[in-house]
């Protein structure tokens, strides 16, 4: 960071700065994306983008754009990987609809961003111009082509040099591009170029000075090159929401911090996309906690290993995908049979099968409910945002232990990568999990001693004295013991049931946004909130009587559904997950296969419940969610000219 | 612990247990079956070592043999089909107190928990591993095991077991990290009782296969091993299982063989002519993956608070 004290060159660039801000326009958010081969460091940009952005008070959402393989080749539209970042005045939901600005490494990428709507005419690209004068004429015909069709779709692309400047500082750009590309986008929207230059040493902070200082060199150069040569500068009010302190990460860091900050000690997983990252923020920061990540031979043995420090008093967690839910499906029968408390991540992919593995659906909610033998009831929430992603793993263990019951948090791609600034947590002592009790324990006791109101038992814990007793997956009668006699099972059904009755109980009625009573209630849950209230709030803008509510809680469900759906003409899901299109060949109303939050609430509420749903990999976008939104209510609106 | 101490101070409120505070409801087992005879020596070896009850516990899947956290004191946990070694070893991740008995079968173990099998020896956490191994499924009733003898008739190959069977000392051998891996016959009680003990007594995860008489499915296979002891290899060494006095006799084919030579046991194990019963390897210097997994359990609420803070720090803005 010495480089930092070349004071000249920062006295004469602030005073640039101070011109540079005097020009900008002010706008109250953008949607930047920047796009690339993998491998280029276009997310490590973004990200730094975004995070320099939440420092300085904006609000952040972001969305990495990841090809499936790791290495797929070079200048393909399928290949595409990187970064787009949502920055405004506000609190940022959601990703947005299309983009404002793209930064692009080459036109190919562009093009598939272009086929999954990702732009509108207007967008502008500032595309690196170095392939239009590459060696290969193939290359040099894709170039050329490639503009045509843009200029033709109404994208506003300047070609600048890009690696051409870059080479002027480092001698292969592939690393270091994205620095280079940091710079001009922080000029472009007035970024705090210290905190850029923090950030910068942050990342390479296990790297030596040297490569330090050329990122920093790098970054300059993409500045200064900006304010010369690029004819855009904005600027972005800080949030008013600011004041408080915040802290920014992606969900999966979030989902480690949660565990952290619950006290648990262990994290038993295998690796398995998207949800491995957050065992890498573990591997990194657990030992601040005294925690241990434990990479297990397969699933099953991660989340047995996990049930087995449970059993022991040691409450702990396991964090994986939907293939990784299939494995364990027996051992979170069991935890739910033998009421040991556990918590368990599922950072949902798309499915089925290895399916979509960096994509995003909310595909688990069925087999995380119903994927056992018999019945095996266990605790299941969903969040919706970067902060809940923190919040329910902390929930998740207090749960888990109160009511002796495994509990799943689902989160999923989208909110796994994801960044987005939140309230910093006031952390305190007693959020952590007690010390293991090792006090005698009343031999009167059963090991089973459910209470008939509340299904609830207290439970021995290895070492307590007078505590022993052989816990099994069998059916079991209240001392624990193996039964198969004709009340047994059904008693302890029973009251392995009724755990789920007491904790609806003490759970509160979702909240309405907008008014309580319409025409159209979209009901949603997980990673779609923002983009589903976004959608709904510009409905009520254009005097449709649209409204919804999200559900964190699915196992049990929230109270009052069936009320609150009454005041609605019309109800309906929007999931991330599979649906048979009403309109389908061949579907009819007798056939129809529903997304799951809609089966459920169905047969839940016994309401007419619709949906839209799809499993095209993306996160929702407002506007996908308007459209549907106009439909329906255009049915509605129509029906009620006819009554007139 | 009983009696006077070296200090000559007698505690009148130290606890002495005998074998019956080691047992707990009487064992179903059918009549003449090896796990009974296992039991007792396990038993025995809780009372030698004078285990804390509450201290232990009993971890096994589903067969037959994983019955018997039934049947012992203290805590157990009788889980799932194959699972046993991967809840053993998450009870003694974070609670290294705590003293672990594996109980597992053959097909639970070398079959449908084999992938655990491998990889819980190469954790070499401090737990007891007892492999009954009657090379058949008792519990569900006579289908073929991966040990069940080339050609012996089951209900799920009638006309005979159709491939020569899994050799579990040599898998054993051959994991890295290994540290203690022997070899009994349940009608030897007091072999078992010096096997289990040493078994118990070493740090790591000691693995005993124990060859496990099944009188309803598996007679003639049994049958033959007793009644021919030329079947068997007696392994002694100063350092390996010690032979009770008399009991030597016993054995026709005997072999001094040094049990931190694992090349010689490799050999031994490999050989099928003979059964070899005693200690094939031990290696106290392994890693012990419970000295890892269990960082940080020292560290106070107030140090954790900062811990969380500061990983916080980090990401705020
Ligand atoms: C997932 C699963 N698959 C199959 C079974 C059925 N099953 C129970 S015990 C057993 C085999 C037991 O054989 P072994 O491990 O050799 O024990 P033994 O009864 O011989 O002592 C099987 C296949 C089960 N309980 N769970
Ligand atoms: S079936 Fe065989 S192994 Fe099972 S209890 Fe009976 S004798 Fe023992
Ligand atoms: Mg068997």
């Amino acid at each position: 960071m010495n480089d930092q004290l070349i004071s000249v060159q920062e006295v004469s660039s602030a005073a640039e700065d101070l011109q540079a801000r005097d020009a900008a326009e002010p706008i109250p958010e953008h949607i930047v994306e920047i796009v690339s081969d993998s491998g280029e460091g276009a997310q490590k940009c973004g990200q730094t983008f975004g995070i320099v952005s939440a420092r300085m008070g904006n609000g952040v959402w972001t969305v990495e754009i990841i090809p499936a393989e790791i290495q797929p080749p070079a200048r393909t539209p399928d290949g595409a990987s990187g970064i787009r970042i949502r920055v405004g005045e506000d609190l940022m939901t959601n990703m947005g609809n299309e983009a404002n600005l793209v930064v692009a490494f080459n036109e190919q990428v562009l093009r598939s961003r272009l086929a999954s709507h990702a732009y509108k005419a207007g967008t502008i690209v500032l595309l690196d111009n170095m392939w239009a004068s590459d060696s290969s004429e193939d290359i040099r015909t894709q170039y050329s082509e490639a503009l045509n069709e843009f200029a033709e779709f109404g994208l506003e692309v300047y070609e600048l040099p890009i690696q051409t400047e870059c080479l002027k500082v480092v001698p292969d750009p592939r690393k270091g591009k994205n620095m280079f590309v940091l710079g001009m986008l922080s000029h472009i929207y007035s970024r705090d170029k210290e905190q850029a230059l923090n950030e910068i040493a942050n990342i390479f902070s296990r790297k030596s000075e040297k490569v330090i200082s050329t990122n920093h060199d790098l970054f300059r150069a993409g500045y200064l090159f900006a304010q010369q040569n690029v004819p855009y500068h904005y600027e972005i009010a800080p949030s008013k929401l600011a004041d408080k302190p915040m802290v920014v990460m992606s969900g999966n860091q979030a989902v480690g911090l949660g565990v952290m900050a619950s006290g648990m000690e262990m994290v038993s997983m295998y690796p398995i996309t998207p949800a491995t990252s957050a065992s890498h923020y573990l591997a990194d920061d657990f030992h601040l906690t005294g925690g241990f990540v434990h990479q297990a031979e397969d699933e099953i043995a991660a989340i047995g290993f996990a049930i087995g420090a449970s059993y022991a008093g040691k409450t702990a967690c396991t964090i994986t995908s939907g293939p990784g839910i299939a494995l364990k499906t027996e051992m979170i029968s069991l935890a739910s049979m033998a009421e040991i408390p556990l918590v368990i991540v599922d950072v949902q992919r798309g499915g089925p099968s290895t399916g979509l593995p960096t994509k995003v659906e909310q595909g688990d909610l069925l087999t995380t409910m119903f994927g056992a033998p018999g019945d095996s009831p266990k605790v299941i929430i969903a969040a919706a945002t970067i902060s809940e992603c923190f919040h329910f793993v902390t929930l998740a263990r207090r749960l888990a232990e109160s009511f002796r019951i495994p509990v799943i948090v689902l989160t999923d791609a989208n909110l796994a990568t994801g960044v987005q600034p939140f309230e910093r947590p006031d952390v305190t002592i007693d959020w952590f999990a007690a010390p293991v009790d090792q006090s005698d324990w009343d031999e009167n006791v059963p090991a089973y001693d459910w209470d008939e109101e509340t299904g609830l038992s207290a439970r021995a814990i290895p070492g307590m004295r007078n505590g022993g007793y052989v816990l099994t997956g069998l059916a079991h009668n209240r001392k624990g013991k193996i039964a198969y006699d004709t009340t047994s099972n059904q008693e302890g059904s029973d009251m392995r049931s009724l755990k789920m009755a007491t904790l609806a109980g003490t759970l509160n009625r979702p909240e309405v946004h907008g008014e309580a009573e319409g025409d159209l209630l979209i009901v949603g849950w997980g990673s779609t909130l923002g983009t589903i209230e976004e959608a709904v709030d510009v409905a009520r803008e254009n005097g449709h009587k649209v409204s919804s509510i999200h559900l964190r809680f699915l196992s049990p469900l929230e109270p009052g559904l069936r009320d609150i759906f009454s005041k609605f003409k019309k109800v309906m899901t929007i999931e991330i997950n599979y649906s048979d299109a009403a309109n389908a060949p061949r579907i009819t109303e007798e056939n129809r296969r529903y997304a799951q939050l809609a089966l459920l609430l169905r047969a839940h509420t016994l309401v007419d419940v619709d949906c839209w749903s799809v499993v095209s990999g993306h996160p929702l976008q407002p506007g996908n969610i308007s459209r549907v939104i106009m439909d329906r209510v255009a049915e509605i609106e129509g029906d009620k000219k006819c009554l007139d | 612990m009983f009696g006077l101490k070296s200090d000559w101070s007698l505690n009148a409120n130290d606890r002495y247990f005998t074998l019956d505070d080691y047992a707990r409801s009487l064992p179903r087992w059918c009549t003449g079956c090896g796990d009974l005879g296992i039991l007792a020596a396990i038993h025995r070896v809780c009372r030698e070592n004078q285990i804390l009850p509450e201290n232990m516990v009993s971890v096994s899947g589903i067969g037959c043999s994983s019955r018997l956290p039934h049947y012992m004191n203290g805590y157990g946990f009788h889980g799932l089909h194959g699972r046993a070694l991967p809840v053993a070893c998450g009870v003694k991740s974070r609670r290294p107190d705590l003293d672990i008995w594996v109980a597992t079968g053959d097909g639970d173990c070398f079959s449908i928990g084999a992938a655990h099998w491998v990889h819980a020896l190469r954790y070499n956490m401090d737990i007891t591993v007892l492999v009954f191994d009657n090379g058949i499924y008792g519990l569900t009733k006579k289908q073929t095991s991966p040990t069940t003898p080339e050609e012996y008739l089951t209900n799920t190959h009638p006309t005979g077991a159709l491939l020569p069977p899994l050799n579990p000392l040599t898998v054993s051998l051959g994991v890295s990290n290994i540290s203690f891996v022997a070899q009994m016959v349940d009608w030897n009680p007091p072999l078992l009782y010096e096997t289990i003990k040493a078994a118990h007594d070493h740090k790591g995860t000691s693995f005993v296969r124990i060859i496990q008489r099944c009188p309803v499915y598996m007679e003639s296979l049994n049958l033959e091993m007793m009644d021919d002891p030329t079947n068997l290899l007696l392994l002694h060494h100063e350092n390996g299982i010690p032979v009770p006095e008399g009991v030597d006799r016993l054995f026709e084919n005997q072999l001094e063989h040094d049990p931190s030579n694992l090349p010689a046991a490799l050999g031994i194990a490999a050989d099928r002519s003979k059964m070899p019963v005693g200690l094939l390897y031990r290696n106290d210097e392994a890693l012990c993956y419970d000295e890892l997994s269990s960082v940080g359990l020292d560290m106070s609420y107030e140090e954790k608070l900062a811990g969380v803070n500061t990983a916080l720090d980090k990401f705020s803005v």
